[in-house]
């Protein structure tokens, strides 16, 4: 599982990367996943529908993350603009 | 004479600030308010070859995510439609999508009506970071339509919670979405006939 941030003028950062059936591996992808929600990021993991579309779930604890997601990507929460 | 009109004069301006000033209060407040949370962009920090970068970047993020037919549309109008929410089955063509929403790069979102192509409204939404790398908070103009796209198919309610609502023709002029609108409907119509020619084999 890959943790991405979506960066300005940068686009997407690798921030931790691991197998979430090894203990320590995924220890650090729970820490990482924490940090970036305090930072107030919105956390939002690419998923395919029973119908074989892609969609997307924002999640607000690990625990709510698929076991199998491949990749996890942050960006910064929503806030009214204009 | 002229001492009575000078008193006059002051006697007027005084009761005139009376009432105009609790009025002009809020606004000037308003405005500090405004300067003192928006900093200016660090334009000095600002560089082409990198946001080039970026975009790229983000663009090949976009289309990792979300469905062929999405990237499609995007690489060939620029924009995005997503269905609104209770109208599924709409993007396969089996239901009736009662709204959609059109997804811009860095402008605010587009509600319409599919069948009528009526402008509802606008969400004016940013996802603004504020650790500010590079001295901007903006995203890659592709990442703000995955991070729009991506908010609105997982929880268009606390998107739309988080957005300003404006009526249709704010910011967008209204007859270019109309027109982005109906080009659309042309893509969608190429891009059918072109499944079906592919789905049927030629006698």
């Amino acid at each position: 599982m890959r943790l991405l941030r979506m960066k300005p003028g940068h686009g997407e950062v690798l921030i931790a990367e691991g197998d979430v059936e090894i203990a320590e591996q995924e220890r650090e992808l729970i820490e990482a996943f924490r940090a970036q929600l305090d930072q107030g990021m919105w956390a939002a993991v690419p998923v395919l529908s029973s119908d074989g579309r892609r969609q997307a779930e924002l999640v607000r604890d690990f625990d709510e993350v698929p076991r199998d997601a491949e990749r996890v990507i942050f960006f910064p929460r929503a806030a009214g603009g204009c | 004479m002229f001492a009575a009109l000078g008193v006059c004069g002051l006697v007027a301006a005084v009761l005139a600030a009376e009432v105009v000033a609790p009025r002009l209060r809020p606004v000037l407040a308003q405005w500090r308010a405004r300067l003192a949370v928006v900093p200016a962009e660090d334009v000095s920090a600002y560089d082409p070859g990198r946001e080039r970068r970026a975009e790229q970047r983000a663009r090949a993020l976009l289309r990792s995510c979300v469905n062929e037919e999405d990237w499609a549309m995007y690489r060939d109008l620029g924009f995005l439609r997503v269905w609104g929410n209770g109208s599924a089955g709409a993007a396969d063509g089996h239901g009736v999508a009662p709204y959609a929403y059109l997804i811009y790069p860095h402008k605010p979102i587009v509600a319409y009506v599919p069948q009528s192509s009526r402008l509802l409204s606008e969400y004016c939404v940013d996802f603004p970071d504020r650790e500010r790398p590079y001295g901007s908070t903006r995203l890659p103009p592709s990442d703000d339509v995955l991070a729009k796209w991506m908010a609105l198919i997982a929880d268009e309610r606390r998107l739309i919670e988080s957005a300003n609502l404006h009526l249709a023709g704010r910011q967008h002029d209204p007859d270019a979405v109309r027109a982005d609108i109906a080009a659309l409907a042309r893509w969608d119509s190429r891009r059918e006939r072109q499944l079906e020619a592919t789905r049927t084999p030629a006698p």
